[in-house]
C-alpha cells in the first residue's frame, strides 16, 4: 500500500512507508453550483420528496434513475422553481443570489431567476415551445424575457443557439409542429441554451425518440458540454442514456434518495437491493 | 326662504320628471360605472372590473361603449357616435337615437362641436379638446391574449410588467410577413406602466392617444372591464429598437369627395379594377364640404397634417 488518507491510524507503525495523501477528485474541490437540501414536497397522502438533497458541481453532469412516480420530475419542477417544497433550501452559486434560499423568492424574482440561469428541456416539446410560433421565435423568447428589444439581434442569437443545437438553419423559421420530434428536442435545446444559463435541466430529452435520432441528440449534449462546460442534470430512466452522458448518478425511488456515487461505481457495482434489481432489469 | 334668481335651484339644475331613468341605467349602476371610470383614470391603462348591465343592445355591439357613455352623459353634453368613421350606419344611428332618446342631449357629427364622443374603432382626424371625452368600444381588452391565454397569468404579467412576450408577437410577424402586419388594438404602452390594447383602432390612431388634451375611456361590455388614457399621458405602441413603429401609409391616396390627402381613408374597389379612396372620418369629411359651400365652420387643425406629419414632432420616426 502507497497509498493511505492522511488521517488513517495505520501509518504509525511503518516510519518507512511514504505517505502520499489522498487527493479529492478536482470536480468535488470547486465550490458546488447548486446545492438544494431537505427538500420534501407532500401531495396530500401521496410523498412526492422526501428529504432529498443534491449537489452539483461545475461542468458536471448529474443522472437521476428511477421508476414512474419516484419523485424525479417534481425534484427537477423544484429545481427549475416551478414548484414550491413544503421544506427545503436550495442554492445556486450565482454573483446575485449568492447564499439566498431560491425557494423565498418572489414570483418575480423566480421568472427573472428562471430566464436567465436556467434553461430546461422536456420530455414534451408541447410543454416547452409555442408549436405554431416560428423556431427561431421559440428561441428568441428567452432573450425577449430578458429584456432584448433589438430584431437583428434577437435573429442573430437565434441563428448562432440553434447552429449549436445542431438544427437545421434553413428550417429555423418553421413552427415546431412542423417538425420532426428530434427537431423538436433541438428547438427545445437551442431554447434552453440560448442565454447561455448556469444550469440546464433534462427531463427525459430523448424519450419516444428513436434509437438513432436518440445518439445524435446525445452527442448534441455530450458536445454542447464539452464546449460550453454547462453544468446539467438529466433526468432518465434510460440507463444507457446516463451511461452515456452523466458524471455521477442518483437513484430515487418513493420521493427518496436510495443510492448515489459515480456512474459506473452504480451501474456495475450497484448496493441497494432496488438498484440491482433496476440495473438487470434489461429487456 | 327663496331663492334669487341668480342662484339656480334644485329644481332648475335637475332634468325634467321622466318615468323612466335619464340616461336609461339607474342611478346606482352609474355611480358604479362613474367610480370605475375614476379608478381608470387614477391608474392609466389598467383594465378595471365592473358590472356592466344588460342595455338593449346586444354583447358585442358596443355595451360597454354605451354604458360608459349613458353614465358620463349630462343635459348640457352634445353627443357623436362614430362606427368606423361614420356617423350614418346602423350601429352608430341607432346608438346616437337611443342616448338622445333617453336624455334629450343634443347631437352633432362635429367632431369638435361634441362634448362626448362615442366611438367605434376611430378617432377624428381633427385634434381634440380638454373639454372632450371619448369613448371606445372594445370588443377585447386584454393585450396578453394572444400570447397567454390563461386570464389569471395575463393579470399576473399585467401586475409584474412582465410584457416581453408581447415582442415575441411582433417578432412573428417581421419573421412571417417581413413586416409588422398588426392592423388595429397595436400593443401600446400607456404611462410607462400597463400595456393596453388600444380597442381596434388602426395604427394610423394609435399616436393620437398620446399626449392627448381629451380623455380617452376604453370600455368592453362583454368582458366587462373599463380602462382609461387620461389626458396629458404618454402612449408608445411597442417596438423594436433597430424598427420603429410605422402608420398606415396614406400617400398617393385623395379623397374622391373633398380632395383631401394624408387622412386615413377607405379603399371603394371600383368595377373597373381600380379604386377610389374616400375619407374615413365621415364627420370630417362633410365639415370640409360644407365650409367650401360657406355653410358652417372651417375644419380645425388635425392629428396629420397634409404632408403627413404627425402634430407631436419627433414622436413618429
Amino acid at each position: 500500500m502507497t497509498v493511505t488518507s492522511s488521517n488513517s491510524p495505520s501509518h504509525s507503525h511503518g516510519a518507512d512507508i511514504k505517505v502520499v495523501p489522498l487527493q479529492a477528485p478536482r470536480l468535488t474541490t470547486e465550490a458546488p453550483i447548486l446545492t438544494a437540501r431537505g427538500v420534501s414536497r407532500q401531495f396530500g397522502a401521496v410523498t412526492a420528496l422526501k428529504d432529498v438533497d443534491v449537489t452539483l458541481y461545475p461542468r458536471e453532469v448529474l443522472g437521476i434513475v428511477g421508476e414512474s412516480g419516484s419523485g424525479k420530475s417534481t425534484l427537477l419542477r423544484m429545481l427549475n422553481l416551478e414548484d414550491q417544497p413544503d421544506s427545503g433550501d436550495y442554492t445556486l452559486s450565482l454573483p446575485e443570489y449568492a447564499g439566498q434560499n431560491l425557494f423565498t423568492l418572489t414570483r418575480f424574482e423566480r421568472r427573472q431567476l428562471r430566464v436567465r440561469h436556467i434553461g430546461i428541456v422536456y420530455q414534451n416539446p408541447y410543454l416547452g415551445l409555442r408549436m405554431k410560433n416560428s423556431s427561431s421565435g421559440n428561441v428568441a423568447e428567452r432573450l425577449v424575457l430578458a429584456g432584448e428589444r433589438t430584431f437583428a439581434t434577437l435573429r442573430e442569437a437565434g441563428k448562432v443557439s440553434l447552429a449549436a443545437s445542431e438544427f437545421p438553419l434553413t428550417r429555423m423559421d418553421d413552427p415546431p409542429i412542423q417538425l420532426s420530434g428530434g427537431m423538436q428536442q433541438r428547438v427545445q435545446l437551442a431554447k434552453a441554451i440560448a442565454l447561455r444559463p448556469a444550469l440546464l435541466l433534462l427531463d427525459e430529452p430523448t424519450t419516444g425518440l428513436d434509437v438513432s435520432v436518440q445518439a445524435l441528440v446525445l452527442d448534441t449534449l455530450r458536445r454542447l458540454r464539452r464546449e460550453r462546460g454547462m453544468a446539467m442534470i438529466v433526468v432518465s430512466h434510460d440507463l444507457g442514456v446516463i451511461r452515456t452522458l452523466a458524471d455521477r448518478v442518483m437513484v430515487m425511488r418513493h420521493g427518496q434518495v436510495l443510492e448515489h456515487g459515480l456512474v459506473d461505481q452504480v451501474l456495475d457495482d450497484p448496493q441497494h437491493p432496488y438498484t440491482q434489481q433496476l440495473v438487470h432489469a434489461k429487456l | 326662504m327663496t331663492a334669487t334668481p341668480s342662484t339656480p335651484t334644485l329644481k332648475d339644475l335637475a332634468h325634467q320628471w321622466q318615468d323612466h331613468s335619464y340616461a336609461f341605467l339607474d342611478e346606482s349602476s352609474k355611480r358604479e360605472l362613474r367610480r370605475t371610470m375614476l379608478k381608470a383614470v387614477a391608474l392609466p391603462g389598467y383594465q378595471v372590473p365592473y358590472a356592466s348591465r344588460e342595455v338593449p343592445i346586444a354583447r358585442g355591439w358596443g355595451t360597454g361603449g354605451l354604458q360608459a357613455t349613458l353614465s358620463l352623459i349630462g343635459p348640457k353634453d352634445t353627443l357623436k357616435v362614430i362606427d368606423q368613421g361614420a356617423d350614418d350606419s346602423v350601429n352608430a344611428a341607432n346608438l346616437r337615437r337611443f342616448v338622445s332618446r333617453m336624455t334629450g342631449v343634443a347631437t352633432t357629427t362635429d367632431a369638435t362641436a361634441a362634448t362626448l364622443i362615442q366611438s367605434r374603432h376611430r378617432v377624428p382626424e381633427e385634434i381634440l379638446g380638454e373639454r372632450q371625452v371619448l369613448v371606445l368600444q372594445v370588443p377585447d381588452p386584454e393585450p396578453l391574449r394572444s400570447v397567454e391565454p390563461d386570464i389569471s397569468i395575463a393579470r399576473q404579467m399585467h401586475a409584474d410588467a412582465d410584457y416581453g412576450l408581447m415582442w415575441l408577437k411582433l417578432y412573428e410577424q417581421l419573421v412571417r410577413y417581413g413586416r409588422i402586419v398588426q392592423g388595429a388594438s397595436y400593443p401600446s404602452l400607456v404611462h410607462g406602466r400597463y400595456v393596453i390594447s388600444p380597442s381596434p383602432i388602426p395604427r394610423w390612431d394609435v399616436p393620437k392617444l398620446h399626449q392627448a388634451r381629451h380623455l380617452t375611456i376604453l370600455s368592453a361590455g362583454r368582458e366587462k372591464r373599463l380602462y382609461a388614457v387620461p389626458p396629458y399621458t404618454d402612449v408608445r405602441p411597442l417596438e423594436f429598437d433597430d424598427i420603429p413603429y410605422a402608420v398606415e401609409d396614406q400617400s398617393g391616396h385623395t379623397c374622391f369627395r373633398t380632395g383631401v390627402t394624408q387622412k386615413f381613408m377607405n379603399e371603394l374597389p371600383q368595377d373597373d379594377g381600380s379604386a377610389l379612396f374616400e375619407l374615413s372620418d365621415a364627420g370630417y369629411g362633410e365639415k370640409i364640404l360644407n365650409a367650401a359651400e360657406g355653410d358652417g365652420p372651417a375644419p380645425e387643425r388635425t392629428y396629420f397634417n397634409d404632408e403627413g406629419r404627425f402634430y407631436h414632432d419627433g414622436y413618429l420616426k
